[in-house]
């Protein structure tokens, strides 16, 4: 373990560091908002990340991970009497079993083919959300009790502030572990040459499974966070543009890069708030970003840049 | 690992440099001049699907803000603006909203197109003490009442009662009711249901459609062919209105067609290109302005907010403007009453309006009521020769 | 029974041709590059949408139309040069989330030129429903499936008969051996690209005086297409436009039997079922490689 630990202690440190100096920089409660949005955020573009960048394979359909995540935070208490941990771990548990159900035969093909089964797979629960209005609320949403914590009420934007961070300190601190293990050199190699892989012994199907499932339990507990922390959720969540908008910042960011994913969710949080003045623009400036990205940096903004100084450097 | 060091402090500077951006956009915000003017926060969904809401709502604003500040403004300030495009999201509504409470700093907020943006946000404002205004359907925004939180629009509840009330003058009384999937279509029918019996209403079919449906045909064949059906209703709004008039002339269905007052715009008949023909519904007194008697209060002021609104924009009125038109009177109104932006007051005066005449009715609110419109406020329109018919 | 049933088939048919026409332009792309084309559906807003503000600009309807694809084309030509082909080796993710861009930028650009609003088109031949044994059916309908058999046929001559066509196919099945053989296979791709953008737009014009056309209107009819496309097996021109009339008329039987309110999740259950089950899809093609 003490191995593992001392794997990235610098990328670490630095993070820590970083969010620990936000209250310094985040002046009121929108800043703390939008910080907050990001951190959850960046929570699930790391999963994503691990699927896009490492494993080589697409989801357009982890928004629906994501609501069934707040769906299940907001019903459960509410209706069921859960504890509101209890019903975050029970979201998650089902949305493991899900994403299980789902990759076992779809990864077994290659392609587009996950692309597709997610995509129609987010739609069809976000339909199912709009349409059970007796449990959901339909499509105005529903409100969304107080998340508590060994008996305490999580209230606050500095108490939700330093939640999210320390949450997603843990999310990289895994992630980065995954990576640097014999899991992440197996699934560098999937991404590499998947037949190379399975040549060298690599239970190339095995690692992806893993990795689909893992990405899709972390978006639903970034899921039950937000809801949570939003009070109130909409099926919106599970839109199919919200999809979308994860692997935006997932391919902002850098594909396989831990540091991107947060960089690309930071940047993509904060960039509607600094265009809020030009709505119209709003979308014109997202497909570019999008299209750009992938033209002129297909390694992404983090990876590119590191690269660029590590040729001065050398 | 040196590698991995630099990529971090990379992004650092990166976090660094948005987070700076954002103070400093936020900085020019806060920089207004020196006469202080009075802020109206408003967050609205001029783009994305219920732009048909938000746009109309965020050009009235404008045009009536910039009309208010020539006059000279109101207690001798000005009047301004800031709004953001929440679209039909929740989540966006709920970050714009703190956006305007905390940075913006504004006296009142006017906003939420929709109902799940609104009902997103409610928990915000109540905490933070500051009055809103809904530009809303559903009934859910004031029943129960909450103490910050207002409206303007109609209720889908009144809408249903001024069709249903003009169903039982017609002695219809088996309904086929279509809704859309959406939050307005859904609240709409679902006041149908609710309200049917006290009316003597039966609904002997009832059909749903999905998001950008292009055809309604299917569901309007089972109405058609349900036994004794005597009358239709369809609940919903945007181009699917439309497509329903067309489908159902189509079918050769020849039983009364009402459509809600979500179908309240020329695009409506525009759209269903002949179809909208003979279809009734409940509009308010704005989009009739003309054909009202002249004794009638709200002619005078629904005929110069048309008229503004039309020669400034190029574009036919829709009742939805009318429901931003009135949010801003109500609310200049009651901070010209309270002679103060003092929160506490100017929420106390909005309790207050009392026989304000506005574009969509005449509003008397009170503790227990915060809209403060009734079922009078409607009136009851066909569709003839592609223009709007006030029926007696 | 039989008229409820036949004004059913006649709704699945209609809004399957719909889907077929569009489904068609992703297999065409699909042979042709490999490429999943989000922006499909872009491509059909911008056929009804161009005609609509050409014909308000005083164009009157056919020289609008005619304009319409050709923009269209255009808007497919600009994709294909300047983002699959500057994107080389971008990979298939890459490659879809480029065109995913594309059909957002679209959108956006398509609200900030023209409008929000949503814009009917007159019908080619009038509104004066047709009446077959107690159901009714709209002329478009026809014009529609008219349209749908045309291009089928064109397009089988096209691949079959034509050298552009037999290249295009060529570069398909092996886009090495293609290109050894003096296949231009950027060329192909580019075509594809415009084929199927003009083929998009032609569906955009021929479905407004139904569905009108707003500049959304292409988010849920490109989704379906794209069920179309796969239902039908990916990469397979007929198959699409049969996956098109399966999942309009599974649509169509699904509202009209059973319950409207899940009429939508049928596509995806579909495609769904069709990927677990027979990832070739129901018309066959090899081209789902088990791994």
């Amino acid at each position: 373990m003490s191995n593992l630990l001392s794997l990235r202690p610098g990328g670490l440190a630095l993070l820590a560091a970083i969010i620990a100096a936000g209250p310094l920089v985040l002046q009121n409660g929108f800043h703390y908002n939008v910080a907050i949005l990001a951190g959850i955020n960046a929570m699930v573009c790391i999963g994503l990340n691990l699927l896009i960048g490492y494993a080589g394979q697409i989801s357009l359909g982890h928004a629906g991970f994501f609501a069934l995540g707040a769906y299940a935070s907001a019903i459960l208490p509410e209706r069921f009497g859960f504890h509101p941990a209890g019903a975050l771990l029970t979201g998650a548990v089902v949305v493991g079993l899900l994403a299980f159900a789902i990759a076992r035969p779809i990864l077994r093909l290659r392609g587009h083919y996950l692309a597709m089964a997610t995509l129609g797979m987010g739609i069809i629960i976000s339909i199912v959300l709009d349409q059970e209005v007796d449990i959901t609320g339909g499509p105005d949403g529903m409100p969304v009790g107080d998340l508590t914590l060994f008996g305490q009420v999580v209230s606050g934007e500095l108490a939700w502030y330093w939640l999210i961070g320390a949450l997603l300190f843990v999310t990289t601190w895994l992630a980065l572990n995954l990576v640097h293990s014999p899991v992440g050199r197996a699934l560098k190699a999937v991404h590499g040459s998947e037949i190379a892989a399975a040549a060298m012994g690599v239970d190339v199907f095995h690692y992806k499974v893993l990795v689909f499932v893992f990405s899709a339990v972390l978006a639903s507990v970034a899921g039950s966070l937000f809801a949570h922390y939003n009070g109130f959720i909409t099926p919106d969540e599970a839109s199919f543009i919200h999809s979308i908008q994860l692997v935006t910042m997932v391919v902002l960011g850098g594909m396989a890069s831990i540091a991107g994913s947060i960089v690309g969710a930071v940047v993509l949080t904060v960039l509607p708030q600094m265009l809020a003045g030009f709505h119209d623009y709003e979308m014109i400036v997202f497909g570019a970003i999008l299209m750009g990205t992938m033209i002129l940096l297909p390694e992404g903004a983090v990876p590119t840049l590191a690269k660029r100084i590590r040729e001065r450097l050398a | 690992m040196r590698f991995f060091r630099k990529l971090t402090r990379r992004a650092a500077l990166a976090m660094a440099g948005v987070a700076a951006l954002t103070l400093a956009h936020a900085g020019t915000a806060l920089a207004g001049d020196a006469k202080e003017p009075i802020k109206i926060g408003s967050f609205l969904a001029v783009t994305g699907p219920a732009s048909f809401l938000g746009d109309p709502e965020l050009k009235t604003l404008q045009l009536y803000i910039g009309k208010i500040n020539k006059e000279g403004g109101v207690l001798g300030r000005p009047l301004k603006l800031v709004h953001y495009d929440a679209q039909h999201l929740a989540k966006k509504a709920v970050t714009f909203t703190r956006r305007l409470i905390e940075q913006d700093k504004v006296d009142l907020i006017i906003g939420g197109s929709t109902t799940g943006t609104t009902m997103a946000v409610v928990k915000l404002v109540e905490r933070a003490q500051i009055p809103f205004i809904s530009l809303a359907g559903a009934s859910v925004i004031i029943d129960p009442v909450k103490k910050w939180v207002f409206k303007t629009p109609h209720t889908d509840r009144l809408a249903v009662r001024k069709i249903f009330s003009d169903m039982k003058k017609r002695g219809l009384s088996k309904l086929g009711l279509l809704s859309g999937s959406g939050g307005f279509d859904k609240s709409c029918a679902g006041n149908a249901r609710k309200l049917a019996k006290d009316y003597g209403i039966t609904i002997v079919a009832d059909e749903t459609h999905g998001k950008g449906d292009t055809d309604m045909t299917p569901q309007l064949t089972r109405i058609k062919n349900t036994p004794g059906v005597q009358a239709f209703l369809y609940c919903g709004f945007g181009a699917p209105t439309s497509i329903v008039a067309r489908n159902f002339k189509q079918l050769g269905m020849k039983i009364p067609h009402y459509q809600s007052h979500g179908s309240a715009s020329m695009k409506f008949i525009k759209g269903a290109q002949g179809g909208a023909e003979g279809v009734r519904l409940p509009v308010a007194a704005l989009l009739v302005a003309e054909q009202l008697p002249d004794d009638n209060p709200q002619k005078k002021v629904a005929l110069a907010y048309k008229r503004a609104y039309e020669s400034a924009y190029n574009d036919s009125v829709s009742t939805f403007g009318g429901h931003a038109y009135d949010a801003l009177m109500i609310a200049v109104n009651a901070i010209r009453r309270a002679g103060t932006t003092d929160k506490a007051k100017v929420r106390d005066a909005i309790e207050q309006t009392k026989n304000y005449i506005g574009a969509d009715g005449i509003y008397n609110m009170s503790p227990t009521d915060h809209l403060g419109l009734d079922e009078k406020s409607f009136v009851m329109v066909e569709v003839r020769n592609g223009t709007w018919k006030l029926l007696k | 029974m039989l008229a409820e049933f036949l004004q059913f088939l006649f709704s699945g048919l209609t809004v399957g041709a719909v889907y077929g026409l569009i489904g068609l332009g992703f297999a065409v792309i699909y042979n042709a590059s490999n490429v999943i084309n989000f922006a499909q559906g872009e491509f059909v807003m911008i056929g009804g949408m161009a005609t609509v503000f050409l014909m308000k600009a005083g164009l009157p309807m056919p020289p609008a139309v005619a304009l319409a694809i050709a923009g269209a084309a255009l808007v497919g030509w600009l994709l294909a040069r300047f983002g699959i082909e500057t994107a080389k080796g971008a990979g298939v993710v890459g490659l879809i989330i480029i065109t995913i861009g594309a059909s957002i930028l679209l959108r956006g650009l398509a609200q900030v030129i023209w409008d929000r609003n949503f814009h009917p088109l007159p019908s080619i031949s009038g509104d004066a429903p047709i009446h077959v044994l107690g159901a009714t059916l709209l002329p478009q309908s026809l014009w529609i499936g008219a349209a749908l058999i045309v291009i089928m046929a064109g397009l089988r001559h096209f691949f079959a008969h034509t050298r552009t066509g037999k290249a295009m196919r060529a570069a398909a099945i092996d886009p090495l051996a293609a290109q050894l053989m003096g296949v231009d296979v950027r060329r192909v791709v580019r075509l594809s690209f415009v084929l199927s953008a003009a083929l998009g737009a032609l569906a955009g014009v021929l479905v407004a005086p139904i569905t009108m056309t707003y500049a959304n209107v292409g988010v849920m009819l490109g989704l379906k297409g794209f069920a179309a496309a796969i239902v039908g097996g990916l990469g397979n021109p007929l198959g699409a436009i049969a996956g098109g009339l399966v999942v309009g008329i599974a649509e169509a039987m699904t509202a009209g039997y059973l319950s409207s309110a899940w009429k939508d999740v049928v596509a995806f259950v579909i495609i769904l079922f069709v990927l677990l089950f027979m990832p070739n899809g129901l018309f066959g093609r090899a081209e789902a490689e088990r791994a």
